[in-house]
C-alpha cells in the first residue's frame, strides 16, 4: 500500500468506502461511460478492460483485505457484475479453504497468471447438488482423474467468467474410485491453453448467450470428454485419493456450511443495497415530477404529494433500511459463529444456517418485488433505461435463484422450524430466534391454536408489535407442523407428507423471518444514541410492522392476535405515518449516501435536474447517430414509391 | 467447436421425438384438447382461420425471430421495419383485409415484432374523431401508407393527467393556421412509438388558444418529416428516446415544435371545430377526446396482456414437466418439479388466471362493441361505464399478468434469466402495459369515482348501468359455507366477493362523507382514501371476473371434459383469490377462521385436480414453437438440447472477442499498466 494512503486511512476512522472511493472517483481510467449504449460485445469488452485495470490498480496499492477489495471493486465497477468475480470469490476462496498446505504452495503463487472460475451448476441441476452428473473417475494407472460430460443435462452451464474469460475451472465432479461413486468433490482443470487462450483438446466451453441482465459477464457451459488431469489437482484437504485410489473419508462435512452461510448472508445486504437504490431513485423522481391536481386551480402538485404514491414507496423506504440492519445483524452474528467453529464448536451453525436460508429467500423475494413496484412508482420514465431501476432489477433479480433457490431454502428454514417444534413437544426447551416455541408447551392439552391466547397489542408500540409478529409465527410454525403431522398420519411417506404440507411450510418460514427482521429492527432502535434520528428510524419501524400486519391481516385475525377494530386501526396508523415521513422523505434516502455516478440515474439524480438531462441523454441513442435512419433508404421509400 | 451426438440424445426419447416426460402428460388429458382450442377461439371457423394466419406468416423467412435475442437495438429496428412493409406485400398477396376475418390473428401471428402499430392509433383516431372530410382526405393516404402515422399525447412531464399537457396551438385568423409549439423542456411530446425515425405525421395533442382564451386539449394533425427524403420538417426537433427495458423495435420519440404553423383543416373536427374567425363550437361530450385511449385500452388486453400470460404458463408448464430436481420419494429418479406442491402454487393459479381473463376479454368487447355503435349514433350514455370499465379492467389484468409472468420466470430457476427461455422478454414487454394507456393507479382511481358516484345513486334508489347494480343490493350476512366442498360452489364464492367489492365501496364512501362532513375539503378527503379507494376498484373488478367466470362456465357444452375442468379452473381462481386476500374476507367476520380454513384446504385439494391437467391446459392455447420463441417451453420438450444449439448461435461464440489480446494476455503478462 501506498504509503500516503495509508496514512490517510489510519488517520480517518471512515470505513473503507469512503477510502475506496477517493482512490477510484479521482482515476481517470475509471470514468464512467454510459452503458445503455453498447452492445452486449461492447460491454463485456469494457467490462474486461476495467476488470484488469482493477487487478492491476489491486496490486498497485497493496489492497489484500477481502472487505477492502470488495469495496474497491464496487466503487470501480458501478454495480455491475464482473467477469473475474469468481476469480476472487470463488476461485482463490476455494482453493485457499478446500487445498492442501502444498497445493496452495503450487497454486496459490499461480494464481496472478491465470484466471479461474466455479464451476458447479449444470444444464439439468441447479440447487439439488446431490444431483450433479459430471464424473470424475481415477485412474491408477496413470494418477490421473478422467473427467467426463456423461449427458447434456451435464454440461456445466451459467459459472460466470467460464465462457471466454477464464482459463481454469474448480470444477464439481461425482467422484468415482476403485468402481465406486464417492459423492461431489472439487477439481481444478485447465480449460484454455495459457499464451493462446485456445481451448484444450477434449474442452468444449463457450458463452451461453444473451440474458435478461448480465451483459458484461460471459456465463459459460463447459463440456468435458475423457479430460485427464494430474491425481494432484483433486483439492484434498478433507478428503483424499491416494495415489492407488483408496478414498479417504473427510471428518466432517458440515464444514462446507460456512462459505454458503458467507455468500447467503452477503446476499441479504445486497437485498438492502439494491433496493435502498431504487428508493433513492424514486422518491428523488417522486419530488421532482409534478402531476395531476390535488386542490382544484393549483399547479400539479409533487407526485409525491398523493396518499397513492406514498402508500408504494415509504413501507419499501423502512424495508430498505430494515433490510439493512438485518444484513448488518447476519454479518456480524457470521463472524461470531465463524470464530467458534474454527474452535471447534459447531452448536450454533444449524440456526444460522436455517436462519440465513430464510432470510437470503425472504429479502430477495422482498426487494425483488421492491424494486419493480419503485420502477412503476416512476410511471413510464421508469421504463427507460436513464431510470437506471432496470438494471438495478435485472442484476438483482437472479439473486432469488443463485446460490440457492428461494423456494428451497424455504423449505430449509422449515425444516428447522419443525425440528424445533418437534423438540418442544418432545419436551426439550429450544434456543435463539425459535425460543417463542417453548411457550407452546403450557399450551399443548387444549385444543384450539396456541396463538389465540389474547396478546394485549399497543399498535404504537414496536416492542408490543414484535409480540403480534411472534405470536403470528408461533401460530403458523404450530400449524404447518400440525398439518404435516395429519398428512403422516394418513400413512402417506414421509416425503409425501411433506410435499403436500410444502405450501404451508414456506408460509411457516416466511412469517418466521417476518418476525425475526421486526424484531431486529426494534432492537436496533435503542442502539441509536441521536433522538432525532432515533425518532425518525422508530417511524419507519413502525410503518415496516404496521404495513406487516395491514398486508397480512387474515393472518393476525385468524389467529385472534387482533380484532376487525385494531385491523382498521393499524389500517389508519399506516396512512398517518404515511404523512409523518412525507418530510423527511429525501432526506432518508440521501442517508444512503449514493454518488451518482454509483446510481446511474437521470431520474435519480442529487441535482434533480431531471428532464434536461434525459433529453441530453437520449441524443446519444444509437438510433440517432444519423438524422435519417438508413431503414428509410432500404424500406421506406421503396414502399412508399411501390403503392 | 464440437457439437453433441444429436441422434445419441435423441434416442432416449420417445417416438416422434417428443420427450417422455411431456408425452405422458398428454396421455391422461381429462379432456380434448383441441376442443378447448375452438372454445378459446369462439368456434371452429375461428381456429381454422387463425392457424392458416399463423403458418403463412411462420413460413415466411421475413418474419422470422429466429435471432431476434442476438440483435441489437439498430438491428431490431430494421428487422421492424422490413416486417412491417413486407407486411403489406403479404396482405395483399393472401388477399387479407383490414376488415377481414384474418386480421386479427396477424399480429399474434408476429408476436407484435413489427413497426407502425401507431400507424393504426393514427388511424383509428381520425376514423373516430376526423370529420367525414377529414377521414376522405387521410385515410386513404394511410392506407396505402403513402405517411406513416404516430400518436403524440406523453410529454416529458406529463403523462396520465391529461389536462396537464403544456404543448400549444394558437388558432391565427389572418393565416387560418394553428400555430403548434412546445414552451418547455417538460412539453417535449415523448415516448410515442414509431415517432423517433418512421413517422411523417402525428397526431398532436395540444391545448387550443383562441383569441387569448385556452379551450382544452384536442388533437391536431402534424407533419414531422418529408415525404421526399424524410428529412424532419421545418421548425421540428425530433428524434428517439434511447434504450428500453424492451421495445427496442420500436423508435419511442421525441418531438418538439417550434411555431409549426399548420391548416386550420388539420384540428380533427367531428366533436369541436374552430370556424374561420375563431368561433368554438363543439358537439356532444368533450370526453369523447379520450374514447380512443379507452377503446386502445380494451383492444390490448387481449395481444398484449393476456396472450404474454398465456405464453409465459406454457414456456414454465411444460418446462415444469421436463425439468427434474430433487427426489420426492428415496430411491425413486429425482421428480419432476410440476409435482411439487410449492410449483404448482406458483404456476396454476397463474393458469386459471389466464382463463378467467380470457373470458373477461369477450365480455368486456362486448360490451364495447354496443357501446361504440351508440357512440356513432351520437348517444354518449354508456361513456361513464365504459371508461371506468376500460380503466378498472386494464389496470387490473396488465398488473396482474405482469406479477404472473415474472412467478412464471421466477419458476423456472436459472434457466428463465437466460434469454433464450423468451421470458424475460415476455416480462420486460408486459410491465410497460402497467404504464402505458394510462396509468394503473390513476386508472383505478376514475374506476373508483365512477362507482362511488353510482353508489350514492343506487342508495337514492336512482337507476345505474347494468355492471353496477349489485351496489343497491348491500344486505349484511354471514357467509353460509359448513364444510370445504361448499366453497366449491359458485354461489358461495359469487356472494362472497359481491358482499368484499361492497363493503369495500360503502366504508370509503363513509370515511370520505365522513371527512368532508368534519371540514375537510373535498379534494383533499378524496386523497386521504385513495389507498380505500384503489381497494374498492378492484375488488369491484375482481367480483366481476369472478362472476363472470362462472358465467361463462354455465354456458359452456358439458360434451368432452371441456365444462368440469373450466369448472376447476374457475373454483382455483375463486379460492385462490380469497386466500391471497385472506384479510379482506375475514374483516368483518363474513367468512370465518374457521371458513379460512376450508377455503384453504380446498384451494391446496384443486392443485393437486388441476395438477393432472396442467399440460393439455396450455396446449390449448395452441402457440406454435415459433410464435413462443423459447428453449424451455417448445412442444416436445427437448429442453435441454435446445438451449445448448441455440447457445452456440450467439454473436459471442461466433466472433473472437478482442477482449484477450486487448486486455486478458497484458493482465496475464503484467504488463497492463503500459495500456
Amino acid at each position: 500500500m501506498q504509503p500516503e494512503v495509508q496514512q490517510r486511512k489510519k488517520a480517518e476512522s471512515f470505513s473503507c468506502t469512503i477510502y475506496c472511493e477517493a482512490l477510484v472517483i479521482n482515476d481517470p481510467d475509471f470514468q464512467h461511460e454510459d452503458l445503455n449504449f453498447l452492445s452486449r460485445s461492447q460491454r463485456y469488452e469494457q467490462a474486461i478492460r476495467k476488470s484488469s485495470l482493477m487487478v492491476m490498480k489491486l496490486r498497485e496499492y497493496g489492497i489484500a483485505d477481502p472487505e477492502e477489495i470488495y469495496w474497491f471493486k464496487r466503487t470501480c465497477l458501478g454495480n455491475f457484475p464482473e467477469p473475474f468475480g469468481l476469480h476472487f470469490s470463488m476461485f482463490q476462496k476455494t482453493i485457499e479453504s478446500q487445498a492442501t498446505d502444498s497445493q496452495k504452495k503450487k497454486w496459490l503463487p499461480l494464481v496472478r497468471g491465470i484466471i479461474g472460475t466455479y464451476a458447479q451448476t449444470e444444464m439439468g441441476h441447479g440447487t439439488h447438488l446431490r444431483g450433479l452428473e459430471t464424473t470424475a473417475t481415477y485412474d491408477p494407472a496413470t494418477q490421473e482423474f478422467i473427467l467426463n460430460s456423461p449427458t447434456v443435462t451435464s454440461i456445466k452451464w451459467w459459472p460466470g467468467g467460464l465462457g471466454k474469460t477464464s482459463n481454469h475451472a474448480i470444477v464439481l465432479a461425482q467422484l468415482y474410485t476403485q468402481g465406486q461413486c464417492k459423492g461431489l468433490h472439487a477439481f481444478i482443470v485447465p480449460i484454455r491453453q495459457l499464451g493462446t487462450h485456445e481451448p484444450l483438446p477434449g474442452i468444449t466451453v463457450g458463452d451461453i448467450g444473451p440474458k435478461f441482465g448480465y451483459d458484461e459477464m460471459d456465463n459459460g457451459y463447459l463440456k468435458m470428454d475423457n479430460f485427464r488431469i494430474p491425481r494432484e489437482n483433486m483439492l484434498m484437504k478433507y478428503a483424499q485419493v491416494e495415489p492407488d485410489g483408496t478414498y479417504v473419508k473427510p471428518l466432517s462435512d458440515k464444514l462446507t456450511y460456512g462459505t454458503m452461510v458467507f455468500i447467503r448472508s452477503l446476499i441479504v445486504g445486497d437485498s438492502a443495497r439494491s433496493l435502498s437504490r431504487a428508493c433513492t431513485i424514486a422518491i428523488r423522481y417522486s419530488a421532482v415530477r409534478h402531476q395531476s391536481e390535488l386542490k382544484p386551480g393549483e399547479p400539479e402538485p409533487q407526485i409525491l404529494d398523493y396518499q397513492t404514491q406514498q402508500y408504494k414507496l415509504f413501507p419499501l423506504l423502512a424495508t430498505a433500511y430494515a433490510f439493512h440492519f438485518v444484513g448488518a445483524y447476519i454479518k456480524d452474528t457470521y463472524r461470531r459463529i465463524s470464530g467458534d467453529i474454527n474452535e471447534g464448536d459447531l452448536s450454533e451453525l444449524p440456526e444460522l444456517h436455517a436462519l440465513t436460508a430464510g432470510l437470503k429467500a425472504f429479502t430477495s423475494w422482498t426487494a425483488n418485488a421492491g424494486i419493480e413496484e419503485c420502477r412503476m412508482a416512476c410511471g413510464g420514465h421508469g421504463y427507460s433505461r436513464c431510470s437506471g431501476i432496470p438494471d438495478i432489477y435485472v442484476t438483482f433479480t437472479p439473486s432469488c435463484t443463485y446460490e440457492g433457490e428461494n423456494t428451497v431454502m424455504m423449505l430449509q428454514t422449515a425444516r428447522f422450524l419443525v425440528k424445533s417444534y418437534n423438540q418442544v413437544a418432545a419436551g426439550q426447551r429450544v434456543s435463539g430466534m425459535v425460543s417463542y416455541l417453548n411457550d407452546l408447551s403450557r399450551q399443548r392439552i387444549q385444543p384450539q391454536h396456541v396463538a389465540a391466547r389474547t396478546v394485549s397489542v399497543r399498535i404504537n408500540d414496536p416492542v408490543s408489535l414484535v409480540e403480534a409478529y411472534k405470536a403470528r409465527a408461533a401460530r403458523l410454525v404450530e400449524a404447518a407442523a400440525k398439518n404435516l403431522q395429519a398428512e403422516l398420519n394418513h400413512r402417506k411417506s414421509k416425503e409425501d407428507a411433506w410435499n403436500r404440507t410444502s405450501v404451508d411450510l414456506v408460509r411457516a418460514s416466511e412469517v418466521h423471518c417476518h418476525y425475526v427482521i421486526v424484531k431486529l429492527f426494534t432492537a436496533k432502535l435503542s442502539e441509536i444514541s441521536n433522538a432525532a434520528v432515533r425518532a425518525v428510524m422508530t417511524e419507519l419501524c413502525l410503518l415496516y410492522a404496521l404495513y406487516g400486519i395491514s398486508k397480512n391481516a387474515g393472518d393476525f385475525m385468524q389467529a385472534g392476535i387482533l380484532t376487525d377494530a385494531q385491523i382498521t386501526q393499524v389500517n389508519q396508523r399506516v396512512k398517518e405515518l404515511l404523512a409523518i415521513i412525507r418530510p423527511n422523505a429525501v432526506a432518508l434516502v440521501d442517508s444512503f449516501d449514493f454518488h451518482d455516478t454509483h446510481l446511474g440515474s437521470v431520474l435519480g439524480r442529487y441535482d434533480g435536474n431531471v428532464y434536461e438531462n434525459m433529453f441530453e441523454w437520449a441524443k446519444k441513442s444509437p438510433l440517432n447517430k444519423t438524422e435519417v435512419h438508413e431503414s428509410f433508404h432500404k424500406h421506406l421509400k421503396p414502399m412508399q414509391a411501390k403503392l | 467447436m464440437a457439437l453433441l451426438d444429436t441422434s445419441k440424445y435423441a434416442q432416449g426419447f420417445g417416438l416422434g421425438g417428443v420427450n417422455p416426460d411431456l408425452a405422458s402428460e398428454r396421455q391422461t388429458a381429462s379432456f380434448s384438447v383441441e376442443r378447448l382450442t375452438t372454445v378459446l377461439d369462439g368456434g371452429a371457423e375461428h381456429t381454422r382461420v387463425r392457424r392458416a394466419v399463423v403458418e403463412a406468416i411462420e413460413r415466411d423467412p421475413v418474419f422470422s425471430r429466429e435471432n431476434q435475442y442476438f440483435q441489437t437495438q439498430n438491428e431490431r429496428y430494421e428487422a421492424a421495419v422490413r416486417k412491417a412493409v413486407h407486411l403489406q406485400k403479404k396482405m395483399h398477396e393472401m388477399g387479407w383485409r383490414e376488415d377481414g376475418p384474418e386480421f386479427i390473428y396477424i399480429y399474434r401471428a408476429l408476436a407484435g415484432d413489427v413497426a407502425f402499430l401507431l400507424h393504426r392509433v393514427f388511424m383509428r383516431s381520425i376514423s373516430v374523431l376526423g370529420s367525414d372530410e377529414q377521414v376522405a382526405k387521410w385515410i386513404p393516404l394511410a392506407t396505402k401508407h403513402q405517411l406513416i402515422g404516430s400518436y403524440a399525447q406523453t410529454e416529458l412531464g406529463h403523462g396520465t393527467y391529461l389536462q396537464g399537457l403544456e404543448t400549444t396551438a394558437v388558432f391565427d385568423t389572418t393565416t387560418q393556421e394553428f400555430i403548434l409549439n412546445t414552451p418547455k423542456i417538460s412539453a417535449m411530446k415523448w415516448w410515442p412509438g414509431d415517432m423517433g425515425r418512421s413517422a411523417t405525421h402525428t397526431v398532436v395533442f395540444a391545448q387550443l388558444y383562441v383569441h387569448g382564451k385556452c379551450y382544452g386539449v384536442h388533437p391536431f394533425i402534424v407533419q414531422m418529416r418529408s415525404l421526399r427524403d424524410h428529412s424532419l420538417c421545418p421548425g421540428i426537433t425530433a428524434g428517439d428516446i434511447g434504450p428500453k427495458m424492451n421495445f427496442e423495435h420500436i423508435d419511442n420519440g421525441y418531438l418538439m415544435l417550434q411555431n409549426v404553423r399548420i391548416p386550420r383543416e388539420n384540428m380533427l373536427n367531428k366533436f369541436c371545430e374552430v370556424q374561420p374567425d375563431g368561433t368554438y363550437i363543439r358537439r356532444g361530450s368533450q370526453k369523447i377526446n379520450y374514447f380512443t385511449m379507452t377503446t386502445l385500452r380494451v383492444s390490448l388486453l387481449s395481444d398484449e396482456v393476456i396472450l404474454p400470460l398465456m405464453k409465459a404458463c406454457t414456456i414454465a408448464i411444460r418446462y415444469s414437466a421436463v425439468r427434474r430436481q430433487s427426489k420426492l420419494n428415496p430411491g425413486e429418479e429425482e421428480a419432476k418439479i410440476l409435482d411439487y406442491q410449492t410449483q404448482q402454487e406458483k404456476l396454476l393459479p397463474q393458469l386459471a388466471a389466464a382463463y378467467a381473463f380470457h373470458f373477461i376479454n369477450n365480455y368486456l368487447h362486448k360490451l364495447f362493441d354496443r357501446g361504440y355503435k351508440e357512440i356513432q349514433e351520437r348517444n354518449f350514455s354508456s361513456l361513464p361505464e365504459l371508461h371506468a370499465s376500460s380503466s378498472g379492467f386494464k389496470a387490473m389484468l396488465s398488473q396482474y399478468c405482469t406479477a404472473g409472468v415474472e412467478i412464471c420466470l421466477r419458476a423456472c430457476g436459472g434457466h428463465g434469466y437466460s434469454l433464450l427461455s423468451g421470458l424475460p422478454s415476455l416480462y420486460t414487454k408486459i410491465l410497460a402495459s402497467c404504464i402505458y394507456e394510462g396509468e394503473n393507479t390513476i386508472l383505478l382511481l376514475q374506476t373508483a369515482r365512477f362507482l362511488i358516484k353510482c353508489f350514492a345513486a343506487a342508495s337514492a334508489g336512482q337507476p345505474v348501468p347494468q355492471s353496477v347494480t349489485y351496489l343497491a343490493a348491500v344486505k349484511p350476512g354471514k357467509c353460509p359455507a359448513k364444510n370445504k366442498l361448499d366453497f366449491l360452489n359458485p354461489d358461495i364464492y359469487v356472494e362472497a366477493y359481491q358482499h368484499i367489492a361492497i363493503r369495500l365501496l360503502s366504508s370509503t364512501a363513509a370515511k370520505l362523507q365522513d371527512l368532508i362532513q368534519s371540514g375537510v375539503k373535498k379534494h383533499e378527503a378524496w386523497n386521504q382514501c385513495t389507498v380505500q379507494l384503489v381497494q374498492a376498484a378492484k375488488a369491484h373488478c375482481h367480483y366481476i371476473t369472478v362472476k363472470n367466470f362462472v358465467e361463462t362456465v354455465e354456458k359452456l357444452e358439458n360434451k368432452a371434459g371441456i365444462q368440469k375442468i373450466m369448472k376447476h379452473l374457475c373454483d382455483l381462481y375463486a379460492l385462490h383469490g380469497i386466500f391471497s386476500n385472506a384479510g379482506l374476507f375475514l374483516h368483518d367476520g363474513y367468512i370465518s377462521g374457521a371458513q379460512m380454513d376450508m377455503i384453504t384446504a380446498s384451494y391446496l385439494d384443486l392443485l393437486g385436480v388441476i395438477r393432472k391437467d396442467a399440460v393439455p391446459l396450455v396446449d390449448a392455447f395452441d402457440f406454435t414453437d415459433k410464435s413462443l420463441n423459447s428453449a424451455l417451453g417448445s412442444y416436445d420438450g427437448n429442453v435441454y438440447q435446445r438451449l445448448y444449439e441455440w447457445a452456440q448461435k450467439s454473436p459471442t461464440n461466433q466472433q473472437i472477442s478482442p477482449a484477450y489480446e486487448k486486455y486478458l494476455r497484458p493482465l496475464l503478462h503484467n504488463k497492463l499498466s503500459k495500456l
